[in-house]
């Protein structure tokens, strides 16, 4: 009987792991690439008769006839949160029909089987070029000398691979995760500073994205530079909240019961620091600019100005979402022939609640 | 002595409790205040509450499952996926399709209802797909496992969505003035009422009945049909209202996130529940200790600082030990020592 038990979970592991790769991505991928992409190209098909003679990205006309559409093909992580959504939104906003593209997205739903797949089914479908946001780093030459053969170039966002020929992919566009965390260290020395607590002894804890992610581990490790330069400030412990608010929560409850005085919490992405925020406030502490307890995040998502404008939450690092309108750059320029600088940074900014944040917020686009 | 003794070790319950107890053990080596509990702010503050706070939905799950498995000698793999779509349906009603919302646009409790509601609903599809058309349990609901994120992810138009209202909150923290968490009084309350539909009513008898021998069980005038079928319904119920627990927790639905691989646990939980997944006799306490020996183990890793990625080997080490220690091999092997060393005493005596 009992081995009944361990084959049937061992079916139900093996399951989970094809249902992964097969099911997961249908749903949506399929609903969005159809609706959103293939009436309209249907459209433009048979409206469109004549053919463009110039290249209409930059001026959003409509008239790019189907025959000249390139196709993109976005294989996304998924919409774990709101950075991610914006990010999703900057592609489909610059993707257009109107400006010469046809994109075909799909939400991986956090798994890499799906994007590989997704790859695999992008290259069957002869896109003209693949944008990938990778969940993990590695794992990636397969799939990607695959698309190599069939000549599609590879275009990373957000999440860097680690492959050993870089020759893989084209160019990489994203936030740098390493500058963000030493631009966390160097606020949080300066406002330490302006406290008058430069001097003190500085108990840390971090709550890190999902282990491996580009953003966890530059993020880490720029941290990590500004730990050096400190000998007050003390990281206590680090653990993953998998970059979701339950875990986020989970795990702060679990650090305010191991320390007693934990002055500042680095969160490696807003929705974590919106559950250690719930977590610090149900064990009886304060936190934010009056609080006892400092808390930083990444990502600046809309929801963390609301959280700084209610005073829960002390500063935020962004990590530009808007990855679109730079991958297209990239895209003209391949097109016209040109070379491109393989690692590309978005610009990024950093906001507190010093700032007058109300206006910001009004004003921002995600 | 011995023979009390005897009597405690054959309880059908008895492993599932050492498991838990060795578990919690650990932490009386690692962390002696881990058992420390304190009032803060009005509530119980402490790891164990962290444990059966946080097992909570699991616990729910693992009521429904158990069922399922009882009638059906099947899995429901699909309660994960069900959690996500409640949550994400009662959600989109209180912001009335908004992303975000700082009042409800409907009242609480049809949010509530209706996430109940699709739950049950969704239950009743696995149920005809797995009861009238006699599909195998896990093709069946691995329809729901597949596509259930794919709707929720449609109802909230991929986005989290949020609801910060305060009283929304209160499922997934604590009732005002009671120190007990909320999910936990919850879960509780399900056990027990679960417990009194099976043990008041011959529907306990009539799940295992079906479970043992379906056959045999219609010609006794069981309608195994509808019986198989209600315990899938039930899932869903059980699913929905975890849903809700989950969402409250984070005053929101994380369409991809809600739930994600809790429909493993809830079989890990059965099974560590000391019931078989051949179906038949089952026991509700077992899974429910199941369900918290489960989130025992991820608190404890915790609270020993285990590294994040080192934790799913802890895991993976001591499920393998507790599912070594209550399987029939093992169990045959501790009989044979136990001979063995019976004769040599005995050979000794005669000597």
């Amino acid at each position: 009987m009992k081995r009944k038990v361990l084959s049937a979970l061992l079916i139900a592991a093996m399951t989970v792991a094809t249902v992964g790769c097969g099911g997961g991505s249908q749903p949506t991928a399929d609903a969005d690439a159809s609706a959103e992409t293939e009436a309209p190209a249907e459209d433009a098909a048979a409206d469109d008769a004549e053919a463009p003679t110039e290249d209409t990205a930059a001026d959003g006309t409509a008239d790019a006839a189907s025959g000249d559409l390139i196709t993109v093909g976005y294989a996304q992580v998924g919409a774990e949160s709101d950075w991610r959504t914006a990010n999703t939104e900057s592609f489909k906003s610059t993707f257009t029909e109107e400006n010469g593209y046809k994109l075909i997205f799909d939400d991986a739903q956090q798994k890499q089987e799906n994007q590989i797949k997704a790859i695999r089914s992008f290259i069957q479908q002869e896109v003209d070029y693949i944008v990938v946001a990778p969940v993990v780093e590695t794992g990636w030459e397969t799939v990607l000398e695959e698309a190599k053969e069939a000549g599609i170039p590879v275009i990373l966002s957000d999440r860097m691979m680690d492959v050993s020929d870089d020759t893989l992919f084209e160019a990489w566009v994203g936030g740098n995760f390493v500058k963000e965390g030493e631009t966390c260290g160097d606020w949080l020395a300066k406002y330490l500073e302006e406290q008058g607590r430069g001097e003190e002894e500085i108990n840390m804890v971090t709550i890190q994205g999902t282990i491996g992610a580009s953003a966890q581990v530059g993020r880490t490790e720029g941290m990590a530079n500004k730990l050096a330069e400190h000998s007050n400030w003390k990281m206590l412990e680090m653990q993953s909240g998998e970059f979701t608010q339950a875990k986020g929560q989970e795990v702060m409850e679990s650090f305010l019961k191991s320390y007693d005085d934990i002055d500042v919490v680095i969160c490696e992405n807003d929705n974590e620091a919106f559950g250690a925020i719930d977590a610090i406030k149900a064990a009886g502490k304060t936190c934010g600019p009056e609080g006892d307890i400092i808390v930083v995040s990444f990502d600046s998502v809309k929801a963390a100005f609301e959280s700084m404008i209610a005073g829960d939450l002390n500063a935020t690092f962004e990590c530009n979402p808007l990855h679109g309108p730079r991958v297209a750059e990239i895209i003209q320029k391949l097109e016209a022939g040109e070379t491109v600088d393989k690692i590309q940074y978005v610009d990024e900014a950093y906001f507190d609640t010093s700032m007058d944040l109300e206006s910001i917020l009004a004003e921002r686009a995600y | 002595m011995n023979k009390s003794l005897k009597n405690i070790t054959s309880q059908r319950l008895f492993l599932p409790i050492f498991c838990l107890v060795l578990v919690l053990l650990i932490n009386l080596f690692t962390r002696p205040d881990f058992f420390s509990i304190e009032i803060r702010d009005g509530v119980l503050y402490g790891f164990l509450i962290d444990i059966i706070n946080r097992a909570s939905e699991l616990v729910i799950l693992a009521v429904g499952m158990t069922l399922v498995v009882s009638a059906s000698a099947g899995t429901d793999i699909s309660v994960g996926a069900i959690m996500a779509v409640s949550a994400a349906v009662c959600c989109n009603i209180l912001t009335g399709g908004e992303r975000a919302a700082t009042a409800y646009a409907n009242p609480l409790i049809l949010g509530f209802l209706a996430a109940l509601v699709v739950g049950v609903l969704i239950g009743c599809f696995n149920g005809f797909l797995v009861a009238k058309l006699e599909i195998q349990p896990m093709v069946a609901t691995l329809i729901m496992f597949t596509a259930g994120r794919g709707i929720a992810q449609l109802i909230t138009d991929g986005q989290i969505t949020y609801v910060r209202v305060d009283s929304y909150k209160i499922l997934g923290s604590s009732f005002p003035g009671f120190p007990v968490p909320a999910p936990f009084i919850i879960s509780i309350l399900v056990v027990i009422l679960t417990t009194l539909l099976l043990k008041k009513t011959a529907l306990g008898m009539y799940i295992q009945a079906v479970g043992i021998n379906k056959k045999a069980s219609s010609l006794t005038g069981i309608k195994s049909i509808m019986i198989i079928f209600l315990t899938y319904a039930f899932c869903g119920l059980c699913s929905g209202l975890s849903g809700l627990i989950a969402s409250s927790r984070i005053y929101s639905a994380d369409a991809n996130n809600i739930g994600l691989n809790m429909e493993l646990d809830a079989i890990l939980a059965v099974a560590i529940g000391g019931n078989s997944l051949g179906g038949g006799k089952f026991s509700i306490a077992g899974s429910v200790i199941g369900a918290y020996t489960i989130q025992a183990l991820t608190t404890t890793l915790y609270a020993m600082h285990v590294s994040s990625d080192q934790i799913p080997v802890y895991k993976a080490i001591v499920v393998v030990i507790i599912v070594t220690l209550q399987s029939s091999g093992f169990a045959r092997w501790r009989k044979a020592l136990a001979q063995k060393k019976e004769s040599t005493t005995a050979e000794k005596g005669a000597a």
